[in-house]
């Protein structure tokens, strides 16, 4: 029995996991987190990223027991008051997606860039998105919704 | 029309051609079948297709690669829509939904014919036990078979309202109206929400064929951007893909693959495995897995296993891909002999194309639970029929024992046309006795699926003075048929698919040999045109007559600015590239930089027109188009498969390179909408002329002339 306590989306949570099993494992098979997902297990394809502190960690390179007291946010929590993030909202104005398995991953980094950087201009959002792939290739709506979302997070009230 | 009351549950529709209940048992479609359907349906309207049976074999058999003739009269459901009480309207298909937006195209149908509000309209999709039989989601068949389908069965719909409200209300036919869920009448200010009009009892159509469709013109929800259905659960991670879903007591399963192609088991000792805490050793004749209670000790557990190999040096895949294009050539059916030296005026040129994978980012994945003699699963495939035919031959159980659930799935690019994940996790949980959810590895996705396939092109051609093309020979040997014959006028033409033994497992990928045919072809005519001293738009427009044909073409070289100088905007070479395949027809046109010290290549721009037919939804038909160029781009530059002795050589995603951002340039699409054509699929034709039109930018670039797919794997060599 290992007691593992993280802290996710705003809540403690504890678990019986070994320290060494991935954080993605955990929040998938454990706290039934499914929304970051399994895509290569060597931190190509983004498809696991989660924010930790803010920032965009592969989870399923990042053994769980490292995270410690770390605040944890996965695409559940990413929700406030039922609205979603305005980069949630551009993606479904632009209808981006198509099979939307690496949305979660996508969405965390994306928000992740835009918080460091709330005025991305075209390369910087190549430079920092290009860890994610999106295999049904829509990387121009993913763009646009990024571009669209900072727009609309610069404009008056936009403060999220 | 004919409506049937069905409360008997007796199977009143189609009468005249029930089946003897011995045929209704082996019945081949399977399924929901009329009888199950009706005797499970609670109170409402159902509207039931019954198409020939010997259609549905055909559709099936094609879906596999093979086709059989044959078929008997017996018809059989083949996909039904149902109006509850409450209004609320279900469409049962086994079409599934991967990415391409089938379940908004379907939705679009039955509003466009049956006038109501999307929330009110649910799919169920590829659910084997509720839905009727269906040969694959392949083909870009859902958009002209399965769209047109769904309208007929809501126009029926709507049509036995409309009857049913002219006799409940003794008011003329012709004076009521359907809309937002209600037939209304202005006239006494009735009206009735669909539902309510079946007053509960249970209603059943059979679909007219004659009923009326509405024209394209006439579209109001057809032919609109109407958004993703389910969009915000795929933004907000509640959507369940099949690797998402859980059972109790479910363990996970890892299998233990061989070392290489050609290895089969000789020994196995367990005993360390399964002296780990929890882990429980599945074997199944070849087939063995460690189960356990978290995916890593799964894998711990295989590592665990002493397992020893014997490699048969002869199995395929063995030799490694040195010889590849030869092998293809000397094992090729109907090969002919070598030709005689070239004809003056013709060109002979041969154009390979590698082995690709399609590394949908949801590797596969099954979630199986056997019970009580019956096995259910849950899997990511787009032929759940064919799965659940797989997973019965592999228990020696029935097929009406098991049930096949495809969840909305993480992609397939025609790479999930089999459901070897669905099988492994169903012969484990039967061996077991347990629960047992199995999710591939990228590394067994990479090296146990299939691949799209190698090929050998050949093709000669002969020019006459006129700058028209006198005669075409296109040999394909080993990666396929689709898309052979060049829309090019030319009287004298061969064109010719030579099946061969492949080393690797391959099998359908998007657009299937349609990507290959077309880069050898537009290529080759490439080719022609410059050794004609023709502009490529004016040689290939001269050979054109084909008006859908020079219609694309022509958008996309206006819209490029084709043969201007704005055509180079920061660039220095252009290509274009034509074609046709699935009914849909497509131009590309392509800008490229590159960089003479580096070598590295910069795709600047693309320009593409595409024409379908009628659109159903454009801004679903743009991202199709815009996903199958950046998609496109991987396999014309860089992606290949490599192996030798057996063993794939790049068998991960830090070793097989596939597109990303870094790699998307900007896209331009012309849509040519026309609404006087029906409908055809837009998820295919769309890739297929970028390898081409990119290789012919190259070669506008560097005068170097490039004939092998991947084209640039480790950037240009220039001078």
């Amino acid at each position: 029995m290992h007691v593992t306590s993280l802290h996710v989306n705003g809540a403690a949570r504890q678990c019986d996991a070994a320290p060494d099993r991935s954080l993605l494992s955990v929040l998938r098979d454990d706290l039934g987190l499914t929304g970051a997902k399994y895509g290569c297990g060597e931190g190509q394809c983004g498809a696991c990223i989660v924010l930790v502190d803010g920032v965009p960690v592969r989870s399923c390179l990042t053994p769980c027991g490292s995270v410690g007291p770390q605040q944890i946010t996965t695409i559940e929590g990413l929700e406030r008051d039922g609205r979603l993030h305005p980069l949630q909202e551009a993606l479904l104005e632009v209808d981006a997606f198509q099979c939307a398995f690496c949305a979660s991953g996508m969405i965390l980094n994306g928000v992740a860039l835009l918080a460091k950087n709330p005025r991305p201009g075209d390369d910087d959002i190549v430079r920092f998105m290009d860890g994610n792939i999106c295999r049904c290739c829509t990387y121009p709506r993913i763009h646009a919704a990024i571009k669209r979302a900072a727009a609309r997070l610069a404009a008056p009230g936009g403060v999220r | 029309m004919k409506t049937m009351r069905a409360s008997d549950g007796t199977g009143l529709v189609d009468a005249g051609r029930r089946q003897s209940p011995h045929r209704a048992a082996t019945a081949f479609a399977g399924g929901l079948t009329r009888r199950r359907f009706l005797r499970t349906f609670a109170g409402g309207l159902a509207v039931l297709w019954l198409v020939d049976r010997g259609k549905l074999r055909a559709q099936a058999e094609s879906g596999r690669g093979g086709r059989r003739g044959g078929g008997g009269r017996p018809r059989e459901l083949a996909a039904w829509l149902h109006i509850a009480a409450d209004g609320a309207v279900t469409v049962y298909s086994g079409k599934v939904e991967m990415g391409q937006n089938v379940r908004t195209m379907l939705t679009q149908a039955v509003a466009e014919e049956l006038p109501t509000a999307f929330g009110s309209i649910k799919m169920v999709l590829g659910d084997t036990s509720l839905v009727p039989f269906d040969g694959g989601t392949a083909g870009s068949r859902s958009t002209p078979d399965m769209v047109p389908q769904i309208r007929r069965a809501a126009a029926t719909a709507r049509e036995a309202l409309l009857d049913l409200a002219a006799r409940q209300w003794r008011v003329e036919r012709a004076a009521l109206s359907a809309a937002d869920g209600r037939i209304s009448h202005a006239a006494s200010q009735r009206s009735a929400g669909y539902g309510e009009l079946t007053k509960g009892e249970k209603l059943v159509v059979e679909i007219a064929d004659s009923v009326a469709l509405k024209p394209a013109t006439a579209w109001r929800v057809m032919g609109t951007s109407v958004p993703k259905v389910d969009g915000r659960s795929k933004v907000t991670g509640r959507h369940l893909y099949a690797s998402d879903l859980t059972r109790p007591g479910c363990l996970h399963a890892r299998v233990l693959r061989p070392p290489s192609y050609g290895a089969s088991l000789v020994s196995l000792d367990a005993s360390a495995a399964e002296a780990l805490p929890g882990v429980v050793v599945a074997r199944d004749v070849e087939l063995v897995a460690a189960l356990a209670p978290t995916e890593q000790l799964a894998a711990q557990a295989v590592a665990a296993l002493r397992a020893e190999w014997t490699i048969d040096s002869q199995a395929p895949g063995r030799g490694g891909e040195r010889d590849l294009f030869t092998h293809l050539r000397q094992t090729a059916r109907n090969a002919p002999p070598p030709p005689p030296p070239p004809a003056p005026g013709e060109l002979r040129q041969t154009y390979t194309v590698a082995y690709i994978a399609h590394t949908p980012l949801e590797p596969r994945a099954a979630l199986a639970e056997w019970k009580d003699g019956r096995m259910t699963v849950w899997t990511g495939t787009q032929r759940p029929f064919g799965a659940r035919s797989d997973v019965a031959a592999a228990l020696k159980i029935p097929e009406d024992r098991v049930r096949v659930i495809v969840p909305d799935t993480g992609s397939g690019y025609g790479g999930k046309h089999i459901a070897d994940a669905a099988v492994e996790a169903a012969r484990l949980a039967k061996a077991a006795g347990r629960t047992v959810k199995l999710v591939w590895t990228r590394e067994e996705e990479f090296t146990w699926a299939y691949f799209r396939p190698a090929g050998v092109i050949d093709i000669a051609s002969t020019v006459g003075p006129d700058g028209r093309l006198t005669r075409w020979e296109h040999r394909n040997y080993n990666s396929g048929n689709a898309a052979i014959r060049a829309l090019y006028d030319v009287a004298d033409r061969t064109e010719v698919y030579h099946p061969a033994q492949s080393p690797l497992r391959q099998g359908s990928y998007r657009s299937l040999a349609g990507v290959a045919n077309h880069f050898a072809r537009e290529t080759h005519i490439d080719e022609q045109a410059h050794a004609q001293k023709l502009d490529p738009l004016e040689f290939r427009l001269r050979n054109l007559k084909d008006p859908r044909a020079r219609a694309v073409l022509e958008a996309a070289a206006q819209r490029f600015g084709w043969g201007t100088p704005a055509a180079r905007t920061t660039g220095q070479g252009v290509g274009l590239a034509v074609g046709f395949d699935k009914a849909g027809y497509v131009a590309t046109c392509i800008e490229i930089a590159v960089d003479r010290s580096s070598g590295r290549l910069r795709v600047v721009r693309v320009v593409e027109a595409f024409e379908c037919g009628a659109i159903v939804n454009p801004n679903h038909l743009r991202n199709q188009i815009e996903g199958c160029i950046v998609q496109g781009l991987g396999g014309a530059l860089f992606e290949a498969i490599r192996f030798d002795q057996g063993r794939i050589l790049n068998p991960r995603l830090s070793q097989y390179r596939v597109p990303r951002f870094s790699d998307t340039p900007a896209i331009d699409i012309v849509l040519l909408d026309r609404k006087d054509l029906p409908s055809a699929g837009g998820g295919e034709a769309p890739n297929e002329c970028v390898a081409p039109a990119l290789g012919n930018a190259i070669f506008a670039a560097t005068g170097v002339r490039l004939r092998s797919l991947p084209l640039a794997p480790n950037g240009l060599r220039v001078a």
